[in-house]
């Protein structure tokens, strides 16, 4: 049964789908939003802490109305070894006042809120539904298929996130390489609020982030998290998926270590685990690209892998959100000419060219396979807390000077300067 | 706090299951090839498992992350969907 017919389809009622919904429908297009969850955020999960910034363009001081947890005013990056921890912390309190630069939020209430802002503004959305394939006519897409029933819309937009079945089924990328995706996993674990200001020495409703690099893997490429929300913390970790397929590690009991950690033992204790869950990342950014741009068919957000992980902060939620922007603003200009084919539609590369998205995803272009360096999780760790142990520590040894301390340690480790000197130039330069 | 083992913590999540479709059907013989099976570690919810020698896999408790599919390089072995529509893990929290 085919009857009516939407200027656009949006699958996925994500943060990049939930954009574009919101601008269309403002801009007085029909949209239809499809969701596969029984609410927009029901099937999504993620680190935990959104950068402010795209989402203050289109919706101005959405603090004052979206369902937030806290606002991010502490920043730290820890190298574990083993037993020992080296950690770089960074605060800004003035991140707690308008414009916000980051927030720590929960999926399910987010997204949902999103999802109410596109409809609100006259966009049609429909949950529990599992878009399954794109409808082709003479090679465009003319709509979606949905079970037995299809729906007709000039334009679609796959907005299905990182493991985006739909850009596959539609023919604008292959399956997914383990070396482009990472598994993350995460617990929700439940603690009085007052308990979690304390334990975090944050000021009334305040927030942190935490990132851990090192032995929390085993050394293998990824890294934990820990975010600060109102009543919880979501901490977890994310591993490449192709070190997943080489070593025998089941990533639930690797977080169970982490738990387990001397560091994050008392910061959990006591708490319950309200939720566990688990996605895809998108790693590789750029390269990992899917034609972006189909007859009748735009790619936004993870669908189309726009994911920063810089190793000491992770953006994709202002990515999507920017892509759903563009994308929108592209239908836009593309009704205005009447123009649906993938010619007509192409004006969304130029605009996602002049965006935020495509010139930070540009820049750091080099950063994912920078991240591919094992020495990163293992050595380097071990080498700058073994530098730092043998610095704090007290003994009736004869003293050493910190120079020759420190070349103790690369000997140790057997690592070569050059090596070294080079790894370090590289990530200068990339990051 | 407690180590909680995998069955543990999917137990504390809300699904709601589908007793009439799997979304996820893996081919016995192509399987049966496979020398090193990384679904068994890989899966975040730990689903996948030797029985008798062969693999054997449960989509109750799957979270959708698609790892799965990604890891696994033996091409036909697993059909992989999405649950239908309303069906499956429904994350509270996320
Ligand atoms: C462990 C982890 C940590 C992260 N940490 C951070 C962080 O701290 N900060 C940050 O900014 N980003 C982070 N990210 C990335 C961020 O979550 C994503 O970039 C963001 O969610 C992408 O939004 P999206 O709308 O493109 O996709 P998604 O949020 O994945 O939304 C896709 C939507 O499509 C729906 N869908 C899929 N297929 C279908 C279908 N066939 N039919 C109907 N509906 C469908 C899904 O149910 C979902 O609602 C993290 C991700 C992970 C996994
Ligand atoms: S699902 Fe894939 S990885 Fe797992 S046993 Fe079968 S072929 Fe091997
Ligand atoms: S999708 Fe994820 S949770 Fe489900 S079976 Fe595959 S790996 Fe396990």
């Amino acid at each position: 049964m085919a009857a009516e017919k939407f200027t656009t389809i949006i699958i996925g009622a994500g943060p990049a789908g939930s954009t574009a919904a919101y601008l269309l429908a403002k801009a007085g297009l029909d949209v239809l939003l499809i969701e596969r969850g029984e609410s927009p955020g029901s099937k999504n999960m993620f680190g935990g802490r959104m950068y402010s910034f795209a989402l203050n363009r289109i919706i101005p001081n959405f603090w004052e109305e979206a369902p937030l947890e806290r606002p991010v005013v502490r920043e730290t990056v820890t190298m574990i070894a083993g037993d020992k921890s080296i950690s770089l912390t960074f605060q800004e309190d003035n991140w707690a006042t308008p414009p916000y630069h980051s927030f720590t939020l929960l999926r399910a209430e987010f997204d949902a809120w999103l999802a109410s802002k596109a409809e609100e503004a006259g966009a049609m959305l429909a949950c529990n539904i599992r878009v399954d394939d794109v409808l082709l006519e003479n090679g465009r897409v003319v709509g979606v298929r949905a079970g037995d029933d299809e729906l007709l819309a000039d334009v679609v937009i796959a907005a299905d996130g990182a493991n985006s079945l739909i850009t596959e089924k539609a023919g604008l990328r292959p399956r997914l390489s383990p070396r482009q995706v990472a598994t993350g996993v995460k617990q929700v674990i439940e603690l009085p609020a007052e308990t979690i200001s304390q334990r975090f020495q944050l000021t009334g409703n305040n927030g942190a982030a935490h990132l851990f690099v090192g032995s929390c893997t085993r050394g293998i490429q990824g890294g934990g998290f820990l975010y600060t929300n109102k009543n919880s913390v979501s901490l977890g970790l994310v591993i490449n998926a192709a070190e997943l397929q080489r070593y025998p590690y089941q990533i639930s009991e690797l977080l169970e270590d982490f738990k387990a950690q001397p560091f994050i033992a008392p910061l959990i204790e006591g708490g319950r685990v309200a939720e566990y869950s688990a996605h895809l990342v998108p790693e590789a950014g750029l390269h990992m690209m899917p034609r972006l741009v189909g007859n009748g068919i735009l790619v936004v957000g993870d669908a189309a892998g726009f994911v920063l992980n810089l190793g000491y902060l992770v953006r994709g939620m202002d990515l999507a959100i920017g892509s759903g922007e563009a994308a929108a603003q592209a239908v836009m200009e593309a009704k205005a000419r009447h123009d649906f084919s993938q010619r007509g539609l192409s004006v969304y590369q130029d605009i996602l060219k002049k965006s935020f998205v495509w010139r930070d995803l540009d820049f750091y272009h080099q950063v994912p396979h920078f991240l591919e360096n094992q020495r990163l999780y293992r050595l380097y760790p071990q080498l700058a807390t073994g530098i730092a142990a043998e610095m704090f520590t007290v003994s009736d040894a004869p003293p050493v000077h910190l120079l020759g301390k420190i070349m103790a340690q690369i000997k140790k480790y057997q690592i070569s300067l050059t090596q070294l000197a080079s790894d370090a130039w590289k990530g200068g330069r990339v990051l | 706090m407690k180590r909680l083992s995998t069955e543990q913590l999917l137990s504390i999540n809300k699904f709601s299951v589908d007793d009439e479709a799997k979304h996820i059907i893996l081919d016995r013989q192509i399987c049966g090839r496979c020398e090193s099976k990384p679904c068994r570690f890989a899966c975040p919810a730990g689903l996948y498992s030797i029985k008798d020698g062969e693999i054997s896999f449960d989509p109750v408790g799957c979270l959708e992350c698609g790892t799965c599919r990604v890891v696994c390089s033996h091409p036909g072995a697993i059909t992989w969907q999405y649950p239908r529509g309303g069906f499956g893990v429904i994350y509270r929290y996320g």
